[in-house]
């Protein structure tokens, strides 16, 4: 237990009241260092250049988390149905993706993306819509990293449904097909409240991992064009190792902590209701 | 060369023929419930298929507008130049030693951090668990900046020990071990100490019966850490000791138009991973889906 202190104390606390130290310093890697106070918040405050990404940020969240957690539970409907042949492998391609690496699978993507070799273009134009590059447009961009970000999750989400779905007991479907309900209604009285604990546990892990996206960003648009796809995590990655201004970036990763404790909160509180709920 | 872009349509197509399943009061049949299944699959498997298919064409076939999957002519030759430019064993070395160390570091002192937690009374114990707690919501990215100039000042960038030992304890992983541990009947460790066992001995014990939470954890530990990109791509400046995804994609960024290497690099990259997932398959699964349910 000592080692894990030490380790901790050394490699997390003693970093977080450093990084604490440095938001209030103007500290750059190779220049002098000098207190301001305040001043990188209040620079926070007047940088569009943060609004833009925070809003960047708060747009990818609001796309990825819903689509991911509706796609993972219609697909964990579907693969959980008894009789269906194959479902195993089934189950096990739409996974696949939670395990490979999203930098290095954010390299196809790419590549498809681009016009003049990818798919995804070459398919547009043959159904008559004129080949754009999605990745240097600053409106198409974000929805290709969205769906990327999509990709990867879907599946990992999906498995937990599974077995959220697998705790439901099966003679409340067949007492509710003896009365007479309809599979809507089945799904709706049976299905849904009885997996409201998973739901809130799968939205609340993507909206996490949401607000962290940095990977196939980085390797997909490097946050461009035009910053439109700059994320949070990728400004502080560009202030704090391309700008070298880590003072700057500590006071955004402290930004970052609010916003994440936030739903970590929500995330606690939702577990200790569970917890008094069985 | 058209065929390519009929399969995500053509393989429902074929399977949409519908057996009448008996219970019909399903919002689909079994047969349309396959289907909409195998297009999902094979949507999301596409990307990884189609960067394989392209990566054993020529170059010159892959830039003239040959998107598809097939090819005229089959060959190795960009896995021959990707494997030395990318340097893949040593990535690989890298990735292994990385992704392994931080596993074994961290299930060990986890392991212990969370036996102390679980079973020992001592001052401080509950101040130290709400730490924990509190480390477990915090974004890692937050310490980014002063980790890297911790290393730095212990002249410890690009070493293996800076990418290991910040994550050689992990708040998830004492947070998961503990609430399996508390779990195990405490009857088996009073008898044990009855009979005179010392603690270590009793640790030992408490971790046999968590071998499927090891395992589990393990396995989180392992994934996260391989895929992970951010991290090894601060701590390592110099390409001899970057890992299979910051190698990679900072390969991509200076050999962005050759193709067919960038192709059979992330192929190269990418199957590790995959073979190790078909061959532990169910185990994979399982892990994910009882932590999700813990």
């Amino acid at each position: 237990m000592l080692p894990s202190l030490v380790i901790m104390a050394l490699f997390m606390f003693y970093p977080l009241i450093r990084a604490a130290w440095l938001s209030l310093t103007n500290y750059s890697f190779f220049g002098t260092s000098q207190f301001i106070g305040l001043g990188n918040y209040s620079r926070l405050l007047h940088d569009p250049q943060f609004w833009g990404d925070l809003g960047n940020t708060a747009y990818y969240a609001a796309v990825t988390t819903p689509v991911s957690v509706v796609l993972a539970l219609g697909l964990a409907l579907l693969l959980n149905r008894r009789g269906l042949p194959g479902r195993g492998i089934l189950r096990a391609a739409i996974f696949l993706p939670a395990v490979v690496s999203l930098a290095v699978a954010a390299i196809p993507f790419r590549l498809m993306f681009t016009p003049s070799i990818g798919l995804i273009t070459y398919w547009l134009g043959e159904l008559g819509i004129h080949a754009t590059d999605w990745l240097s447009s600053t409106t198409l961009a974000m929805p290709a990293v969205i769906i990327v970000g999509i990709w990867k999750n879907v599946g990992f989400y999906m498995v937990i449904y599974i077995a959220g779905l697998q705790t439901i007991p099966r003679e409340f479907y067949e007492a509710a097909r003896i009365d007479g309900a309809s599979a809507w209604q089945r799904f709706r009285q049976i299905t849904l409240p009885l997996l409201n604990n998973t739901t809130m546990f799968v939205t609340i892990i993507a909206l996490i991992a949401s607000f962290q996206a940095f990977d196939q960003i980085y390797v997909m648009t490097q946050g461009g064009p035009a910053f439109s796809t700059e994320t949070l995590v990728m400004l502080i990655y560009r202030q704090g190792f391309q700008n070298f201004s880590m003072g700057y970036a500590s006071a955004i990763g402290y930004v970052l902590v609010l916003i994440i404790l936030l739903f970590s909160l929500l995330q606690m509180r939702f577990f200790s209701r569970r917890a008094i709920r069985y | 060369m058209r065929s390519a872009t009929d399969i995500p349509v053509q393989v429902p197509a074929a399977e949409a023929r519908p057996p009448r399943s008996r219970s019909s009061r399903r919002i689909l049949s079994t047969g349309w419930a396959l289907a909409v299944g195998i297009a999902a699959a094979v949507i999301i498997v596409f990307p990884l298929v189609w960067v394989f298919a392209n990566s054993i064409k020529p170059e010159n076939e892959i830039i003239t507008g040959n998107p598809g999957l097939f090819s005229a002519t089959v060959t190795g030759s960009n896995y021959v130049q990707a494997w030395d430019a990318i340097d893949f064993p040593r990535l690989l070395l890298n990735t292994v030693i990385f992704a392994g160390g931080v596993t074994a570091a961290s299930l060990t002192f986890d392991s212990l951090t969370a036996y102390a937690l679980a079973r020992l009374e001592f001052p401080g114990r509950n101040v130290i668990f709400v730490l924990v707690l509190i480390t477990l919501m915090l974004p890692f990215q937050v310490n980014l900046v002063p980790l890297f100039l911790f290393l730095s000042d212990l002249h410890w960038l690009n070493t293996y020990q800076g990418l290991i030992l910040p994550r050689a304890t992990n708040a998830f992983g004492i947070f998961f071990l503990r609430q399996f541990f508390m779990s195990i009947p405490k009857e088996l460790e009073d008898a044990a100490r009855v009979d005179g066992a010392s603690e270590f001995r009793i640790y030992r014990m408490i971790l046999r019966l968590s071998v499927p939470a090891l395992l589990t954890l393990g396995l989180f530990h392992f994934m996260y850490n391989w895929n992970d990109l951010l991290w090894p791509l601060i701590v390592s400046t110099n390409s001899s000791m970057y890992t299979l995804s910051s190698g990679l994609a900072l390969f991509l960024g200076q050999h962005v138009i050759e193709y067919g290497l960038i192709m059979a690099g992330s192929v190269l990259a990418i199957v590790p991973m995959v073979v190790a997932f078909l061959i532990i398959q169910r185990r994979f699964t399982e892990s994910i889906a009882t932590s999700g349910l813990r």
